[in-house]
């Protein structure tokens, strides 16, 4: 056999060849491991096929292991060579030995080759209603196996009753994985549009497998308890029921049964009536959720992401446990990073004055990222809790004593944040701020100090001077240092006109002339026009009364909260994302997947453009207008859009995430770009003026055709059809 | 679930790399390689590209990486990550590159054990290791009705215990071991002191035990059912799985079948009336720009019965540092430059005697500090003048002991009950011990904000008193 083929004559895989060849057992054992450690390091040994297939029949249990590895692996490459070993694998699915029973059946579903699936089917349905628990267990998943090759031969074949009567049986580990693979095939099917619900759980079921969670594995109680949580509880006796169950699973030590026990006290949650059997699970479920913070980083982080979650929906959760976040010296930044989230969300007016000292204490850590981030947050915490607000002011003013240089700047930053919130409370502070300004380099943290200039014009003796600064070296700054300047340029002209009357007539001229961003031209030249024609307009419309910037208290909307909450621990609740925004559609590839509704895609899309645009509202916590200019006015033409029927796009509808993306968003997806009223006036952070829309526009462009694609007419042709349709997501992915 | 497992050295080269699933190719290797191990700023212990999800932790020189292509259990696979890390070890006693080129086979044998299609199977070492042996021999001549009995108790309810166990000489060992962390501020505030407690036990009892087990009469479990003020109060526990959960939500007994040989019965938290078994105060004074002097006082605040272990104080200094010149009553105090700390820990009786200030009496050789002893250490660091600008993170200081027989949070075994078919006497020991490893911290006060010198000296000056 090996002859034509052509092997090497020389080489290792020709020595290998001879050894697998040899008549001594050890020699050919050993072959074996060396042909698995070539496999490993990625050396192509597919040429040994036959003669590595040689040494399957055998009594050694560990070689024959060694030898389905190679067959797994190159079985897709040979398929014509792979129907010689059916019949040793047929012949081992009746070993009196259960172990060879399941290694045979296990096997045979992971070779992924067309030819040997139709011998598969006997010896599966034979093992499924084995003696032997392991056999039953490890026949179960081979079902979910088969499904993901050839889903009509587990229909055909009836498996899929088997498995559904599976879940009654004795062992609890035989439940768990016929759950599993049930579960499996469950969302293979929704993946592939199958209308049938091929995991339907009934209130039997469910009674079922509360028995079971008590006796199996770790990952068997994961697998149970992720089937619980899609139940739908008749009544809130139901649901209370199922919640006493899952409780105990809180004492468990593995992290992830325990998220997921949460996971489904918060679901059932919903469905209890009485005020007081809540608020029991609320508080059974805090210490738990404390402890997650002893494991490893990796697991801490994944737990303090969902504590978020948690805390966005109950705020009240650990209310009294704000000290167990403190961060440790050695804690990872990941770590850090969300415990400081969370330690801003659990400030109250009790706890705040230790969790400033912290704060402070961080802001002198080494890392920059996390430095800054600290620096955040106590901003944050001075604009959530107006009783901290000073004290928060006067850690600020240490910190920008210190003179570190990214310190001062991100404690500039804040420090407008502050202003916006409180507006001519800390007047006092202006002069420590401005003592600074050389030591300013980042443009965020210059346009920061020119808009509290601007703001300030008038209390300012020597604003004038200050701004000259920025208008001299104007063409060099970035663009939104440009617009900064400009705005407050004319804000200084409109309070004190006598003494910068020459400043404002430089800034325009350099803005209109030599500048080359159009947003900063066209807001200059609309400056020009007001100030010449109407001074009075102007002044309404550059010195109007900002309303005063709040905390969101969730970064994600609520619709998405309580979608997020059901997916505890999975990626899409690590990620405050839904699943559609990083999982491609159709795990079996693209050539497999069935046509998927257009209209689907298009919410997809929507759906991906709106928590990325939640996110980004998070990240821009205490930017200014996002939520303030924006609430009041009616969502653009986020009305004409039809997709009320989901939660995500009736929450879009009823404008709670007030991002402006959402309307970009609704615009473009109702395809009538042109048609657009002036865009609301809160894209740009810190213009009192409304052209920050065009860079927001600017960013969204990328997303923009792949939104408007599924909405043209044309239905493009079948086969290409899934594969574009992917693209929004993978965009959005390499976007943000 | 899981679609790949993959175990990489330092370099990023593949060790051991197992598909589960159709949705994955190998070369998926390289896209880790080149997005997590070639990139020195990785901020996240999940990264995802596309829709392919890496997940890795990290052991010794190892990276071991699970990949996902779905809305993954993030919980589930880092527990299984580390779970792998833990049977590992069981099997070839540490995991580090090495072990693993030398075990491959045995790690390609486990790991299509453990996981099944992307699911984790059974993952307890203590029944891996009756079917996965090291001598493939054993393997082969099991008989087939040995092996349907193994399977049977691996997939039943008390899958982590042999039925066939035989002891001539009946015990139970119990560890109470209870690390405490502290974080205390410069002004001697503590921020926070809790204890995280483990019981650890190591059964080796015969047939199958059922044991219960019990702790201090005055113990509060739950938090709004506080009780009297000197009781013991966890603020939360977690259970081996071997621990009937809902026994124990219903009427707070602790029952089991214990696993053969060590495991962790019980892990707890707590975070009220923890005593503190070390005090430490720190002085550290500025003298000019030059020097900076320490005098840090330990005192031990426990019965003088006992004694502190092992004790291991670390003072960190600032990183132009050039020497500092040490004084201790009790240990050795040296400055380690790389790492720009002062170690001072208790000495092995043998060299006491070469200490420089050996005022220590021969009796008091014993390198362990008493119950109610206070000792201290006193030194100055010399500093350079330095014009180089470099951010020092003033790290705590760090102690580290060991008390034996002392807990933190006053947890008491109380009693060890084990119920067995034949009825057989069984011996009992209890221990207890209280330490600290790194979770030990008193922060050092930063005098960072002299707005005065600002304006006397500059930046270079201001920026060198941060240091302090």
């Amino acid at each position: 056999m090996s002859s034509f083929r052509a092997p090497p004559r020389k080489g290792e895989n020709f020595e290998l060849a001879a050894d697998l060849n040899s008549e001594y057992r050890d020699k050919r054992k050993d072959a074996i491991k060396r042909v698995i450690a070539n496999m490993t390091v990625g050396k192509d040994v597919s040429g040994l096929f036959p003669d590595v297939l040689k040494n399957m029949q055998t009594e050694d249990l560990e070689q024959k292991k060694l030898v389905y590895l190679y067959l797994m692996n190159y079985a897709k490459t040979q398929p014509e060579l792979v129907i010689l070993a059916v019949n040793t694998f047929v012949k081992d699915t009746d070993d009196p030995n259960p172990l060879v029973r399941a290694l045979a059946i296990r096997t045979m579903g992971c070779l992924r080759a067309e030819k040997i699936i139709d011998y598969l089917c006997d010896p599966l349905q034979k093992c499924l209603k084995d003696d032997n628990p392991y056999v039953r267990k490890t026949a179960a998943l081979c079902v979910a196996k088969l499904y993901d090759l050839k889903p009509e031969l587990v229909i055909e074949n009836g498996f899929l009753e088997q498995l559904r009567e599976m879940i009654s049986d004795s062992n609890p580990m035989v439940v768990a994985n016929t759950v599993a693979a049930l579960s499996d095939i469950h969302v293979a099917a929704v993946a592939a549009g199958v209308p049938r619900d091929q995991f339907a759980i009934t209130t039997e079921v469910v009674n079922k497998l509360l028995v079971a969670l008590n006796e199996c594995s770790e990952w068997g109680r994961v697998a149970i308890l992720n089937a619980l949580s899609r139940y739908e509880a008749e009544d809130s006796g139901e649901s209370e029921h199922i919640c006493e169950r899952v409780v105990p699973q809180f004492q468990h030590a593995n992290a992830s049964v325990v998220l997921s026990a949460i996971k489904v006290v918060m679901i059932h949650m919903r469905g209890i009536n009485s005020e007081n059997v809540t608020k029991t699970l609320i508080r059974k479920m805090a210490p738990p959720l404390v402890t997650l913070l002893s494991n490893p980083p990796e697991v801490q982080w994944v737990a303090l992401r969902n504590i978020n979650l948690l805390l966005q929906k109950r705020s009240d959760i650990l209310s009294n446990e704000m000290r167990v976040f403190f961060c440790k010296y050695n804690d990872p930044l990941y770590v850090k990073v969300e415990k400081l989230d969370i330690m801003v969300r659990l400030a109250t007016e009790k706890n705040v004055d230790p969790l400033l000292s912290e704060l402070k204490e961080y802001a002198q850590e080494v890392d920059v990222d996390f430095v800054r981030r600290s620096i955040k947050a106590i901003g944050q915490t001075a604009v959530k809790i107006d009783e901290a607000a000073e004290r928060c002011v006067n850690v600020l003013l240490e910190l920008i004593g210190s003179r570190v240089s990214y310190v001062v700047q991100e404690a500039v930053v804040v420090m407008k944040d502050i202003f916006r919130k409180y507006p001519s409370t800390y007047e006092g502070v202006i002069p420590t701020l401005c003592a600074n300004l050389d030591e300013l380099d980042e443009p965020e943290a210059k346009a920061a100090l020119i808009w509290i200039i601007g703001e300030y014009a008038k209390k300012i003796d020597n604003a004038d001077e200050l701004l000259g600064i920025f208008v001299d070296t104007f063409i060099e700054e970035s663009y939104p240092v440009q617009l900064q300047t400009l705005t407050a340029v004319v804000k200084l002209y409109l309070q004190k006109p006598e003494s910068s009357q020459g400043l404002v007539q430089k800034v325009l001229n350099t803005a209109t002339k030599d500048c080359d961003s159009p947003d900063v031209r066209d807001r200059a030249y609309i400056y020009w026009r007001l100030l010449s024609t109407d001074p009075g307009a102007a002044k309404a419309v550059v010195l109007a009364i900002r309303p005063p910037i709040t905390i969101p208290r969730t970064t994600v909307s609520a619709a998405l909260l309580d979608e997020l909450l059901g997916e505890i621990p999975l990626l899409a609740s690590v990620y405050h994302k839904p699943a559609e925004t990083f999982v491609g559609r159709g795990r079996i590839g693209a050539d497999a997947v069935p046509k998927k509704e257009l209209a689907d895609e298009r919410l997809a899309a929507q759906k991906a453009l709106q928590t990325v645009a939640a996110g980004q509202q998070a990240e821009n916590l205490l930017d200014f207008s996002e939520d303030t200019a924006n609430d009041g006015q009616p969502s653009g033409l986020a009305a004409t859009t039809v997709l009320t029927s989901t939660p995500a796009a009736a929450n879009l509808l009823s404008g709670t995430s007030s991002n402006p993306l959402d309307d970009l968003v609704s615009i473009f997806g109702s395809a009538s770009l042109g048609a657009s009223p002036a865009p609301p006036a809160n894209a740009n952070p810190l213009g009192g003026f409304g052209f920050g829309a065009s860079p927001a526009l600017m960013g969204a462009s990328p997303v923009t055709p792949s939104v408007l694609q599924p909405a043209t007419p044309v239905v493009p042709p079948q086969p290409q059809a899934p594969a574009q349709p992917t693209q929004p997501q993978d965009d959005l992915l390499g976007l943000f | 679930m899981i679609s790949g497992f993959f175990i990489f050295n330092q370099k990023g080269e593949v060790l051991i790399s197992r598909l589960y699933r159709t949705d994955l190719k190998r070369s998926i290797a390289d896209v880790f390689r080149i997005q997590v191990v070639s990139n020195s700023d990785v901020r996240s212990p999940i990264i995802t590209l596309g829709s392919t999800s890496f997940f890795h932790v990290r052991a010794n020189n190892l990276y071991i990486v699970a990949v996902t292509k779905c809305n993954a259990n993030a919980a589930l696979v880092f527990e299984f990550c580390y779970r792998f890390i833990t049977i590992a070890k069981s099997y070839f006693g540490k995991v580090d590159e090495e072990a693993v080129k030398n075990n491959f086979v045995l790690i390609y044998e486990l790991i299509d054990e453990i996981i099944d299609f992307g699911y984790p199977q059974n993952s307890e070492a203590d029944t891996l290791k009756t079917y996965i042996t090291t001598e493939s021999v054993v393997s082969s001549s099991i008989a087939a009705e040995e092996s349907s009995k193994i399977t049977t108790q691996a997939t039943g309810s008390t899958n982590w215990r042999r039925g066939d166990v035989k002891y001539k000489k009946n015990e139970a060992f119990v560890d109470v071991v209870e690390t405490v962390n502290l974080s205390m501020s410069a002004k001697g505030t503590i921020l926070r002191a809790d204890v995280d407690g483990h019981i650890m036990m190591r059964a080796y009892l015969s047939g199958t035990p059922e044991c219960k087990f019990g702790l201090n009469d005055k113990l509060v479990i739950d938090k709004s059912e506080r009780g009297a003020s000197d009781a013991v109060e966890l603020d939360d526990c977690r259970f081996h799985q071997c621990v009937r959960l809902d026994e124990f939500d219903s009427d707070r007994t602790i029952s089991f079948v214990p696993p053969d040989g060590e495991f962790e019965l019980m892990r707890y938290r707590s975070t009220t009336n923890v005593k503190l078994p070390l005090k430490v105060m720190p002085t550290v004074t500025e003298i000019g720009t030059t020097q900076v002097s320490y005098v840090v006082t330990v005192k031990t605040n426990f019965n003088n019965k006992l004694s502190a272990t092992n004790v291991v104080v670390r003072i960190p200094t600032p990183l132009n540092t050039t020497s500092v010149d040490c004084k201790v009553a009790l240990g050795k105090a040296k400055y380690v430059p790389a790492e720009n700390v002062v170690v001072w820990k208790q000495v092995s009786s043998f060299a006491v005697s070469l200490l420089p200030y050996s005022c220590v009496p021969p009796v008091t050789r014993i390198p362990r500090i008493q119950g109610g002893q206070e000792v201290t250490f006193s030194g100055t660091a010399q500093l350079t003048s330095t014009t180089h600008r470099q951010v020092w993170a003033r790290p705590p200081i760090d102690v580290d002991f060991q008390v034996l027989m002392f807990t933190a949070s006053g947890l008491i075994v109380r009693f060890l009950k084990v119920f067995e078919k034949s009825n057989y006497h069984s011996v009992k020991w209890v221990r207890y011990l209280t330490k600290a490893s790194g979770t030990y911290q008193i922060r050092v006060s930063g005098r960072l904000f002299f707005n005065q010198y600002h304006v006397e000296y500059g930046w270079l000056t201001s920026h060198f008193l941060m240091k302090f």
